[in-house]
């Protein structure tokens, strides 16, 4: 357990180690440097910018202070905004996408486990149809189109809802709707077929044949083991409301982490693109160590140390 | 019982009786009349060659362009002269749809190609090679999982500057990954079957068992990555359309047109739906399809 965990760790540190990098070279791989797009700055000045975000140092040399910086949790200043620096604007917009990401995370899992359960006991009766239908819409349709929909039908029809901005909890539902759609549908699905895979096994034939009752089967073996795999899918599901969440954001004016990120790729804002990304792939590599570490708690079948298949 | 003569002429030989009534079924034949057994499979399938039928001829009978503007037909509805209506500077929006699904369709195509070219040459050397190469090369692909794969595209694409070549190049570079290790899998399973061993025996190299044997019998699993690699990166790319990273004006993509739609939601509603259905009915197709190919081409997996 602890080589096993150990190497995990060592895993992560390496995929963000390489992230960074990769991100880093990418950036100052654009011809031309931030500032060329600045109605032709006369070269005395841009002198000045040059010396002032260190654009003249050896290429390794920058590579290696914004490690050490980074060793510091330092993200270096924007490019745009006059003396905002990354970390600021990370702050400042992180906690509402968090606060909006977790609600749809709640949404997907208080949804989406129930009606995949449901599919699976219901298995080709109409609940299970219905349930299979809706779930495929919701895999099929692209957030944005999912959230303009909704935006249609309750701000604009029926004016129950806000279409727009972010001040209260009447805001939030109509955003956390739309970024749930996605993974709650994947979600559903997943649980259909591992119930159904798991209801199949011997051992829930014994339980049936002992004369346990069918909650207690339910709950207690079927259940608990048919969810396993539901955990898997936090790591791409986190990965898929970040990135849901620059579309959903920019969409409804929410002022989080990945409007900033939208606006600073519009911007050509290197900096905070180069700071947001290694913020969030940061979130991402932890999660899916996280998970990869509780997997095998969850499921003792699990060989530990073992080759690690996806 | 009355026995005459004529009871013991011999029988005339019937060639009709000896033959075999049921032809043998090549996989592949096998494969396509369980496909066509799965009436969802099918509707996608339909779906998709009238789409590509409508993507590449549809343009050909108009004689209007996608970019051909008439501002004093600006936003209109749909009508018969504009089925799907038109836009804000009065380009048809039928027309734009169809040249919308030319180049959605052939970015879905492209990327799942390039990934098929990738992540098989990858996932094939790793598993037939093995040992420690295999070792290596998976490491690598493991270290890359772990990449938020959307999070690097757009970097890319800020990188590449938006176009058409560089959405493929980005969405090449990223999508690899699965195919490859699906192929490793793949390899690694069929490299230690019989019939492997017996062309070994015979004197057969290295590459033709990998060319010939190898790779054919993963073709199943491969051709269902790719499939399902199609909707993934028509999705994508309307992601990248979505925060304007996407294919350069006038040029439109379906997504381009889906998140020129959401600008005038309030006003002009049907300038969404269209370019909205067009991506969900497609996503839909690419879906049933591939898991209809899955079950068909793969009985095992079957439930």
């Amino acid at each position: 357990m602890l080589s096993y965990t150990l190497k995990r760790i060592l895993n992560a540190v390496v995929v963000l180690w390489f992230v960074i990098t990769i991100t880093f070279f990418l950036m100052h791989a654009i011809p031309g440097g931030p500032f060329t797009g600045e109605k032709n700055l006369p070269p005395a000045v841009m002198k000045n910018i040059e010396e002032r975000y260190k654009l003249n140092d050896p290429l390794w040399k920058q590579y290696t202070d914004y490690m050490v910086n980074l060793g510091h949790l330092d993200l270096g200043p924007s490019f745009k905004y006059q003396g905002r620096s990354v970390n600021n604007i990370i702050a400042e917009g992180f906690p509402v996408s968090f606060q909006l990401g977790m609600n749809s995370i709640v949404l997907a899992v208080v949804l989406g486990i129930p009606a995949g359960v449901i599919s699976a006991l219901k298995r080709n009766k109409w609940q299970d149809r219905t349930i299979m239908f809706l779930t495929t819409l919701g895999v099929a349709v692209p957030s944005f189109v999912l959230a303009a929909a909704l935006i249609h039908v309750f701000a604009i029809k029926l004016s129950l809802l806000p279409a727009a901005m972010w001040s209260g909890w009447k805001f939030q539902i109509l955003p956390s709707v739309a970024l749930a759609g996605m993974p709650t549908s994947y979600i559903a699905r997943l649980t259909r077929s591992s119930m159904l895979d798991v209801l199949g096994q011997d051992y829930i034939k014994t339980a049936k044949a002992k004369g346990v009752a069918q909650y207690v089967i339910m709950y207690r073996h079927a259940l608990k083991n048919g969810l396993i795999p539901v955990v898997t899918y936090i790591g791409p599901m986190a990965a898929g409301i970040l990135t849901g969440s620059f579309v959903i954001e920019t969409l409804f004016a929410i002022p989080g982490l990945g409007r900033h990120f939208v606006t600073s790729i519009y911007n050509r804002d290197y900096t905070v693109i180069l700071g947001v990304t290694i913020f969030y792939s940061f979130l991402v590599v932890a999660l899916n160590m996280l998970v990869d570490l509780i997997y095998p708690l969850l499921d003792p079948r699990i060989k530990l140390g073992g080759k690690q298949e996806g | 019982m009355q026995l005459t003569p004529d009871s013991f002429t011999p029988v005339t030989r019937d060639n009709a009786e000896q033959e075999i009534l049921r032809p043998s079924l090549t996989y592949w034949q096998d494969a396509w009349q369980r496909l066509k057994r799965n009436k969802l499979a099918m509707l996608g399938l339909y779906i998709i060659v009238f789409l590509l039928l409508a993507a590449v001829f549809g343009p050909l009978f108009s004689n209007t362009s996608y970019s051909d503007q008439n501002l004093l037909q600006a936003n209109r509805p749909p009508s018969s002269e504009h089925w799907f209506g038109t836009d804000n500077l009065g380009r048809d929006l039928f027309i734009r749809v169809l040249y919308g699904a030319r180049i959605s369709l052939a970015i879905g195509i492209v990327a799942s190609l390039l990934n098929f070219t990738v992540g098989v040459a990858y996932g094939g050397i790793a598993g037939f090679v093995g040992g420690r190469t295999d070792r290596f090369m998976m490491n690598v692909v493991d270290v890359l999982y772990g990449v938020p794969v959307l999070l690097y595209v757009i970097l890319l694409m800020v990188v590449l500057k938006p176009g058409l070549t560089n959405i493929f190049i980005a969405l090449g570079i990223a999508y690899w990954l699965q195919m490859a290790r699906i192929v490793r899998g793949q390899i690694l399973v069929i490299k230690e079957q019989e019939y492997v061993l017996a062309a070994r025996t015979i004197g057969a190299g290295k590459w033709r068992i990998l060319l010939r044997h190898l790779i054919p019998n993963s073709m199943g699993a491969i051709i269902v990555t790719m499939t399902l690699a199609i909707p993934d990166a028509i999705f994508t790319e309307a992601f990248l359309s979505f925060i304007g990273l996407g294919v350069a004006a006038p040029m439109a993509s379906w997504g381009v047109l889906a998140s020129e739609g959401i600008n005038s939601l309030r006003s002009y509603p049907f300038q969404l739906l269209f370019p909205a259905l067009a991506i969900s009915i497609t996503m839909l197709a690419f879906n049933f399809l591939g898991d209809g190919l899955r079950d068909a081409l793969d009985p095992r997996m079957r439930r």
